[in-house]
């Protein structure tokens, strides 16, 4: 039976502590869905769409309800668009919003390319696409995958995708650049990801899967209130047994969404993913180790801790784990970093070494709009770099605040949040951009 | 058996425990446990219920407990407690 104190701690991490399943994500494959016309393409992707993901939202408030437990988002990925069409993707992409309202999803990943070692025509088609796209749909996503460990960077997908979020964020400018918040560049994309705007259904997926994301920053900062001034040891042990527990919440949400929907279960994946809620700041965990602020000196050794200790607990509370897994760092969706960004105390050169050694990268940042499209591409080779060196998914995910400066402020509202525009280094790389070409995969690739 | 944990808190007042037994008696919900303390002043009371001889939906349930929640000022929450196994239990 189970005992009186433990039902109380469950109550209260899900009543103050924030503690939620953040996506049940419903991966859909469409590669049967192609046809030479895009039309055809997009009547089909709509039918397939709308046919699978029928009772997806319903089941799970049904399973919300029933098991007391916020799942926030239910969300759809399906295969890389590039993948399904070789002509004009864009009646594809309006088709897939539709599908996305008709379901009740809020977002719907996929309108991707992947292009880590050279582009095909169709994925050339496809981003130059993207910013009229996302400008013109509502709730779609956007991610292209430029780099891998095992093929290198592809620079010319690199220095394209700077000019592609300049478009977007000019063609998006009256909603503070909101369309960049849709569109992610990756190195090492995953197939599996439940998490937005980055989610696709890879091509190693079975026709549909359900993938679920948990979350609970809060839970893990309550937790680390009774340890404080505790040496590590204790830390990192209190932070695995709480992920193991929130782990095993996501696990059982799966299971049940995976039985009743009839979609196998695909994976849990196990992150901490925060909101711009006070109480569900990953960068306030950091804090509670006992710095003044995230970004201070010892910020990437604490998030080292926090984020292998996330994974370690987790591993055990599920079957399959995959996805991004680990810490995310965000800047305008976690109030924590919205705080040290505002106060100065984090820099995109800090928040880059953070992204060493936690899940994904450069996640949810305002940069100056003057900021140019080569600079933007340095940032990207620079993060693609990272993720391809240390074996890891990295991602860049920045959107030039149109019009505004370093310290101006931009509003995206909801999930999404707010952020202080904050200062790029002022020194070019145009040149460094301009070469092209690709950069070879680094020694360790070769692991055969 | 599918079990559930019904969970009410507020502030104390005669009759909570008759109320909701009552309501889960008119819908065929046996009691398997229950515990009850006053937590800093507020009424707080926990019940494991099976819900298998029941003959509505758990949302039917949940609502049925809507009347007693308004005119108590009480809130009340039900949950599989699966919940609980998969958090505690391995």
């Amino acid at each position: 039976m189970i005992e009186t104190g433990e039902i109380l701690q469950t109550l209260r991490m899900i009543q103050e502590e924030n503690f939620d399943i953040r996506t049940i994500t419903l991966g859909i494959n469409l590669l049967d869905c192609s046809d030479r016309d895009a039309r055809v393409c997009a009547d089909r992707v709509y039918e397939k769409i709308c046919r699978i993901a029928r009772n997806l939202v319903k089941t799970g408030e049904d399973i919300e309800r029933e098991l007391g437990i916020p799942i926030v988002n239910k969300r759809i990925s399906v295969t890389p668009v590039s993948l399904i069409c070789q002509e004009d993707p864009r009646p594809i992409a309006h088709a897939l919003d539709r599908a996305a309202k008709e379901m009740g999803v809020n977002f719907l990943g996929g309108y991707s390319a992947l292009m880590h070692k050279g582009a095909t025509l169709a994925d050339e088609r496809l981003l130059a696409s993207i910013p009229e796209v996302l400008a013109e749909t509502e709730r779609l996503c956007s991610s292209v995958n430029v780099g891998s460990t095992r093929s290198g960077l592809n620079m010319n997908a690199v220095r394209e995708m700077g000019e592609v979020i300049k478009k977007t964020a000019e063609l998006t400018s009256d909603s503070d650049g909101l369309g960049c918040a849709k569109l992610v560049v990756f190195a090492n994309a995953v197939e599996d990801n439940p998490f937005m705007a980055g989610a696709f259904c890879g091509i190693g997926e079975p026709e549909c899967a359900i993938n679920v994301g948990v979350s609970g920053p809060g839970v893990v900062k309550r937790a680390l209130e009774a340890v404080r001034g505790e040496p590590f040891d204790i830390v990192a042990e209190t932070i695995k047994r709480t992920a193991f527990k929130i782990t095993r919440v996501g696990q059982l949400v799966a299971r049940e969404a995976s039985e009743r929907l009839s979609i196998p279960f695909g994976i849990v994946d196990l992150s901490l993913a925060p909101t711009p809620a006070r109480g569900d700041s990953v960068a306030h965990i950091l804090t509670e180790m006992g710095l003044e602020m995230a970004g201070a000196p010892g910020t990437t050794a604490a998030l080292a801790l926090l984020n292998d200790a996330v994974k370690k607990g987790g591993v055990m509370a599920s079957n399959h784990v995959g996805g991004l897994s680990g810490a995310f760092i965000p800047v305008s969706e976690d109030i924590g970093m919205i705080e040290a960004a505002s106060a100065g105390a984090l820099s995109l050169e800090k928040l880059e070494a953070m992204t060493c050694v936690c899940s994904v990268g450069l996640d949810m940042i305002a940069i100056p709009g003057d900021t140019s499209a080569a600079t933007i591409s340095g940032i990207i080779a620079d993060e693609a770099a990272i993720g391809m060196v240390n074996n890891k998914t990295t991602a860049v995910r920045v959107i030039p605040a149109v019009g505004k400066q370093a310290g101006d402020r931009v509003e995206f509202g909801g999930l999404l949040g707010f952020a202080p525009v904050m200062p790029v280094n002022r020194f070019g790389c145009d040149d460094f951009i301009a070469r092209g070409g690709r950069i070879p995969a680094p020694l360790h690739s070769l692991r055969n | 058996m599918t079990k559930a944990l019904i969970s009410v808190t507020g502030a104390d007042a005669t009759g909570i425990i008759a109320r909701v037994s009552t309501k889960l008696w008119e819908m065929n919900i046996n009691i398997l446990d229950i515990t009850q303390t006053i937590l800093s002043g507020y009424f707080t009371m926990m019940m494991v219920v099976d819900l298998d001889g029941a003959h509505k939906t758990f949302a039917e349930i949940d609502e049925a407990f809507q009347p007693i929640r308004d005119e108590m000022k009480m809130t009340i929450h039900m949950q599989r407690m699966d919940i609980f196994d998969a958090m505690h239990r391995v």
